[in-house]
């Protein structure tokens, strides 16, 4: 891979909890590539989740270097970090957590539209209805409270609220975990519809690897704290070398037709 | 095949919340026979969690029941516990925080299978073991908080199963784990009902995974029931087009990636 | 369904409503009903009550009109109560808050404050400061509300650490939301409402301590307060008991509609929580 988007290496945290020293991240690194899905799998407690907040510096590392087009990520502070978080977005596991409860639909997507400065005043009713119609949703929804819409609508509109500030990067964190099975489908399709249309780089953390599989190019396994094996998606799959990559192969349901 | 366990006329819940009702379960006819692993399979809102508490009698207050379940093998409601076990989808909140594992399995046994306390205790120990926990010594004095996820579940199995029911209902009991305990969790279900010849009583969103080892599936939507068969008639030659659907938006490691040719 | 229509539905809060309205009407129109000052005399000593149509509830010692005392009574009763509960709330909000934000040494330093304040019992902390500062309104307030605020103050930081680690708040630094937002948008709104159910016990508790300490002769003796009417009647306890059982009741009944109107509002909100 010629000059990742983002690149993080030997990051390590480890909590303490009760007296007892937990490691969640032992000197893992990662890279992904320009408009490139990443693929991060592993099952519960491996630390994926953890890596992931660390890349948005939601937590921060208690050794290791993130790089991102060029900066070093982990040293920005204040007003800095502020505008570079324009490139880097987020969406959740939970899309009902991930909202103020008091939020509106039009209310949460003009928010990184006011922050960065991205729609005038006036521009951000148009503004909001489009990003609603680009994931694929009503842009009447704009006035409907978030927690009267559905799960999948939920989860668009988290996805519309990413792509507000035209990001380089969007971190997925079990973002298709909590959906049924025909809308995970189409809120995949919509992912990989706008990483072509707009080049978006994805970090796609799950525990399903078939799911990871899918939209990924490249994977990296993690199991306790550290990346076991990574390289093209399907390779990994077709062969995987660790112990936690064959464990999460074998585990994949298939669809028997006896 | 062989005898009815379970007999579902038109059955019918509605939840009340604040004067108005919605309607859960809509006039179901279904057949529970004896000794089979029926899979219910839907996605949320389709009632499959709500036919499970109805069977078990578990529903709240605020549900309102219509129709008829009758259970021609046994003559009578099940008993909970004893005629049959329940698994939850979360074990966390079904276990008591504050009681070691094993006692609360133990008092299963005891209040069931008539055990005196040191019989049930060892009866725990010995299911705990056979859930294929390791260590079961330990675990024993263990409570609910101290164990992972994929441990908890093992001991709601373990509790669920301690005084030989007949019948197992287990409503999503993976969906809250990794795929890896997902699996293992999964094979031990199977196993287990083998072995004891248990009717499985098995709800989940996911169609592949009850292909595996259902032998009859029942797809609901709605509150309605849309088809049920022979798991591979309804996964090879599925009659309604909801259940082609659900079947196609199953994406294993045979699935076509969505994005264009891979790694580049 | 509206909070308000909830609120009435249940037997608790369409009483304990009903009497804070009544209450309040007759604190706010107490002026026109009565327009002399209650603490004029207007009649002969004694009257006992149900006897004198002009006075329908007696007279005191000095003859006064008992009812006219009452209903002004309210005024100061509910005035005290609501402002005391007012500026704990605020106060209490804003320290819990400043806790829970801050963490770290600022959170330990504020806490052990409010453990300071809360290991002195409220009314002493009350008296203590009413007999140094001197019997005012607003000092009364202000000493009521100094053995108040903790309780808030415990809850909102309490709150906040919960929702500062929640999911919407590490979206809302992720789309670039600066602090200050993020504590008022994101967190405070969301913290405050179990804060505010804490009002109306504040408010029950200042009424009846604004009650003891006029009944102690600390408050403002330019206006009627029902302690010092119970005060005052304590002197002919046995041949008039009436002057000190009516104010009496009427403490008991505001602080029963405080808490049956809190009661039905729990309950109501607690049902639209239930639903969202």
């Amino acid at each position: 891979m010629s000059a990742p988007l983002l690149s993080a290496a030997g990051i390590s945290r480890t909590y303490s909890s009760g007296g007892r020293r937990v490691v969640a991240l032992d000197n893992a690194s990662i890279a992904v590539a320009r408009g490139e899905t990443l693929g991060l799998v592993g099952p519960s407690g491996s630390g994926k989740s953890t890596l992931a907040r660390i890349l948005l510096r939601l937590i921060e590392p208690d050794a290791g270097r993130v790089d991102f087009d060029g900066v070093d990520l982990l040293s920005l502070r204040g007003e800095k970090l502020r505008a570079t978080r324009r490139r880097i977005q987020m969406v959740f596991q939970e899309p009902l957590a991930a909202f103020n409860p008091r939020a509106t639909v039009g209310g949460a997507l003009a928010d990184p539209l006011r922050i960065h400065g991205i729609a005038a005043p006036s521009e951000r009713p148009a503004a909001v209805a489009h990003l609603l119609e680009r994931v694929g949703l009503d842009p009447g929804l704009a006035s409907r409270a978030i927690h009267e819409i559905s799960g999948g609508q939920r989860q668009r509109v988290a996805i519309a609220r990413a792509i507000a500030t035209k990001p380089d990067l969007i971190v997925l964190d079990e973002a298709v975990s909590a959906l049924d099975v025909s809308v995970r489908a189409k809120v995949l399709e919509l992912l990989v519809g706008l990483q072509r249309e707009r080049g978006i780089a994805y970090i796609f953390v799950s525990h399903d690897l078939a799911v990871v599989r899918a939209i990924s190019h490249h994977i990296a396994i993690m199991d306790a704290g550290r990346i076991v094996e990574h390289g093209p998606a399907p390779d990994i799959v077709a062969d995987p070398q660790s112990a936690a990559g064959r464990a999460l192969v074998a585990a994949v349901p298939r669809l028997v037709l006896k | 095949m062989s005898e009815t366990l379970a007999r579902l006329s038109g059955l019918t819940v509605a939840y009340r919340t604040d004067g108005t009702s919605s309607i859960a379960l809509d006039a179901v006819d279904l057949d529970i026979m004896a000794g089979e692993r029926l899979a219910l399979i839907g996605e949320s809102g389709s009632g499959k969690s709500t036919l499970a508490l109805a069977l078990a009698r578990l529903l709240p207050g605020t549900a309102d029941v219509s129709g008829r379940i009758s259970w021609p093998a046994d003559g009578h409601a099940p008993l909970p516990g004893r005629d049959y076990g329940f698994v939850f989808q979360d074990a966390g909140a079904s276990l008591n925080p504050v009681l070691p594992v094993g006692e609360q399995i133990a008092e299963v046994a005891q209040r069931h299978l008539g055990m005196a306390w040191r019989e049930a205790y060892r009866r725990a120990r010995n299911l705990l073991a056979r859930v294929r926990i390791p260590q079961p010594d330990a675990v024993l004095r263990a409570y609910p908080h101290q164990l992972s996820g994929g441990q908890r579940q093992r001991v709601g199995i373990a509790s669920a199963i301690a005084a030989q029911p007949r019948l197992l209902i287990a409503d999503e009991p993976t969906s809250a784990l990794d795929m890896v305990v997902q699996a293992e969790i999964v094979a031990l279900l199977d196993e287990l009902v083998r072995e004891d010849g248990m009717t499985l009583l098995f709800i989940t969103h996911d169609i592949a995974l009850a292909s595996g080892f259902a032998d009859r599936i029942a797809v609901f939507r709605y509150g309605g029931l849309v088809e049920a068969g022979l798991a591979a008639e309804v996964l090879s030659r599925p009659t309604e087009r909801y259940t082609a659907a659900l079947i196609a938006s199953h994406i294993d490691l045979s699935t076509p990636p969505l994005i264009a040719g891979g790694a580049p | 369904m509206s909070v308000l229509s909830r609120l009435l539905r249940s037997p608790e809060g369409a009483i304990g409503l009903a009497i804070l309205v009544l209450l309040a009407l007759m604190a706010l129109f107490a002026g026109v009903i009565f327009p002399r000052d209650p603490l004029s005399i207007v009649g002969p000593a004694l009257v006992p009550p149900f006897t004198d149509g002009l006075f329908p509830l007696g007279t005191d010692r000095l003859g006064r009109d008992v009812l006219a005392e009452l209903v002004h009574g309210a005024r100061a009763s509910l005035a005290v109560g609501i402002a005391a509960a007012v500026v704990s709330l605020v106060i209490g909000s804003v320290v819990g808050t400043l806790a829970g934000f801050a963490g770290g040494l600022v959170d330990e330093a504020l806490m052990r404050i409010v453990d300071a304040f809360q290991i002195v019992p409220a009314f002493l902390l009350a008296l203590a400061f009413v007999s140094v500062a001197g019997a005012s309104l607003p000092v009364v307030v202000f000493a009521i509300a100094l053995g108040a605020w903790t309780a808030p103050a415990r809850l909102a930081r309490a709150e906040v650490l919960s929702i500062r680690e929640r999911d919407y708040v590490a979206a809302a630094r992720v789309i670039g939301m600066r602090p200050l937002e993020i504590a008022l948008r994101e967190v405070l709104p969301n913290a405050l409402p179990p804060v505010l159910a804490l009002s109306s016990v504040i408010v029950a508790s200042s009424v009846l301590i604004e009650a003891a300490l006029s009944f102690l002769g600390l408050s403002d003796p330019n206006i009627v307060t029902w302690g010092s009417m119970i005060s005052e009647g304590r002197n002919v306890l046995r041949s008039a008991p009436f002057l000190s059982i009516f104010p009496g009741m009427a403490l008991m009944v505001t602080v029963l509609g405080v808490y049956l109107f809190s009661e039905g509002l729990a309950q109501a909100l607690a049902k639209r929580r239930a639903r969202a």
